[in-house]
């Protein structure tokens, strides 16, 4: 574990983005207007304020685990990965130098979309704003984790867009956002206890409705933040030194 | 400590399924130019991955500087610039090199060294995905020009580019060697065995000649090295038929 090999990961990483203005625009903007036609479908603040929070943690998960898999793949297959592992960096290094920066951009990312959500759509939360945007970061660190862990699954862009139906949208429907979690049927119910996302969700609804950091929140926290660390292990071990 | 750079020993790979490399000894001196040539496709790149210690192996050692290939000490002391262009399309040239050089521990100044090795000195700006094919080659091999490594091994990289360039890097190559780097440079072009110092003529997974380019004309009665090689393998063939 190098900080100086982290840092310059980040910062490699942050400028390849900056070269790619279109894609910064929509990887911040887009969670913002998702809000924003949320707020107007529901057409009630009542409706909007009980499912926000839930979404904050949603939609920057479900696009951090787009994009890492993507260039995590992309790394793999132009040879760059190969590169980096004659060179003298740990696995670590790279993959912290990607939670950096993807980090960094899920921060600014959820900081837009909540405040837009507080300040103009109506979203009210007794809980505090410091613990909402860190359930959100964390929850962005998660799909990135995951998105970089199935990468190594996939031999193509094509096949990594895919995982994302497959990984993501399942953790979505059974997180208690369309049904809650104690009225599905028990292998459901299981299911859902064992994604994560599920506890993230549970995390952001309750900051929103009690003003009190309990018990279950910062299990919650712990649980997401561990299922993180443990995708990135993972993806850890994908990352081969020596290959086929 | 050897005088060998490299010491290859009965080194066997399979990839899907198929021998690549059969079975493959030699050793690399140091300080000198060694070209490995043959044809696409006969396990030159496969030879060069077993070196820098990215490929599984099935059988054999390969021992780099000393250490067994791939060992983290080898880290800082090779440089490696694969076949197909390893560096970030969507990065100027220079971002890119800043951050190899930072993972190598290398002065920033040397960004600017193997940018002007390479000459592509106007061009350091530029987006290396909007390069040319040779140039966007020559920004790969200013990767492997960073930190000063004893040993640099380089998989077609004067391929695509016109004669004058070539000129240039095959000058360069020698520059490097004089100052005590050990090179190995893949080809497959005949006309580039000339500038070795030693030659590794492999077919078909199997090594069919290791010596100076002298040795191989005088050995085989051929003036010219394509010629050298295609009686090689002629000789070899009814050998074994």
């Amino acid at each position: 574990m190098n900080p100086a090999l982290t840092m310059a990961t980040a910062r490699r990483i942050l400028t390849q983005l900056r070269h790619d203005p279109r894609t910064v625009v929509m990887l911040i903007v887009v969670p913002s207007l998702l809000m924003v036609l949320l707020r107007f479908v529901f057409n009630s603040e009542l409706v909007f304020s009980h499912v926000a929070p839930a979404l904050l943690g949603v939609f920057p998960f479900l696009i951090m685990f787009l994009i890492t898999s993507i260039t995590t793949l992309r790394e793999r297959t132009t040879a760059t990965l190969e590169r980096l592992m004659t060179l003298p960096i740990g696995r670590l290094d790279l993959l912290f130098g990607y939670a950096l920066a993807f980090g960094a951009i899920a921060v600014v990312q959820v900081a837009l979309a909540a405040g837009l959500s507080l300040a103009w759509l109506g979203l009210e939360i007794t809980g505090s704003i410091g613990m909402l945007m860190l359930i959100a970061v964390l929850d962005a660190l998660l799909g990135m984790a995951l998105g970089l862990f199935v990468s190594a699954f996939a031999r193509t862009e094509f096949q990594a867009v895919q995982f994302m139906p497959l990984f993501v949208l399942p953790q979505i429907l059974l997180c208690g956002l369309f049904m809650p979690r104690g009225q599905m049927g028990w292998l459901l119910n299981w299911l859902s206890d064992v994604m994560p996302l599920s506890y993230a969700v549970e995390a952001l609804t309750r900051v929103t409705t009690s003003g009190s950091i309990d018990g279950v929140i910062v299990r919650n926290l712990l649980i997401v933040a561990a299922c993180a660390l443990a995708a990135l292990m993972l993806g850890a071990a994908t990352l081969r030194r020596r290959t086929p | 400590m050897t005088n060998s750079a490299i010491i290859v020993d009965s080194l066997r790979v399979r990839r899907g399924g198929r021998a690549v490399v059969r079975d493959v000894s030699f050793e690399v001196p140091r300080g000198v130019v060694t070209g490995l040539l043959g044809p696409s496709g006969c396990g030159k790149t496969t030879l060069m991955r077993s070196i820098v210690g990215v490929q599984l192996v099935e059988g054999g050692t390969v021992t780099v500087l000393g250490h067994a290939a791939g060992s983290p000490p080898l880290r800082r002391l090779i440089g490696y610039a694969t076949q197909n262009p390893a560096i970030y399309a969507d990065l100027t040239i220079t971002e890119a090199l800043r951050y190899f050089a930072s993972v190598l521990r290398a002065p920033l100044s040397d960004v600017d060294r193997v940018i002007g090795e390479v000459g592509l000195g106007d061009h350091a700006g530029k987006l290396v995905g909007s390069l040319s094919g040779g140039q966007h080659n020559r920004a790969n091999l200013a990767v492997a020009l960073l930190g000063k490594p004893e040993l640099l091994v380089l998989d077609e990289p004067t391929v695509g580019l016109d004669p004058v360039l070539r000129d240039e890097l095959w000058a360069l190559f020698r520059r490097l060697a004089d100052s005590g780097a050990t090179l190995l440079v893949s080809s497959h072009v005949m006309d580039e065995a000339a500038r070795c110092d030693r030659l590794l003529l492999m077919r078909e997974g199997a090594l069919l000649a290791d010596e100076t380019p002298a040795r191989l004309r005088e050995r085989t009665g051929a003036t010219d090295l394509e010629q050298a090689f295609l009686r090689l393998v002629r000789t070899t063939e009814a050998s074994t038929s």
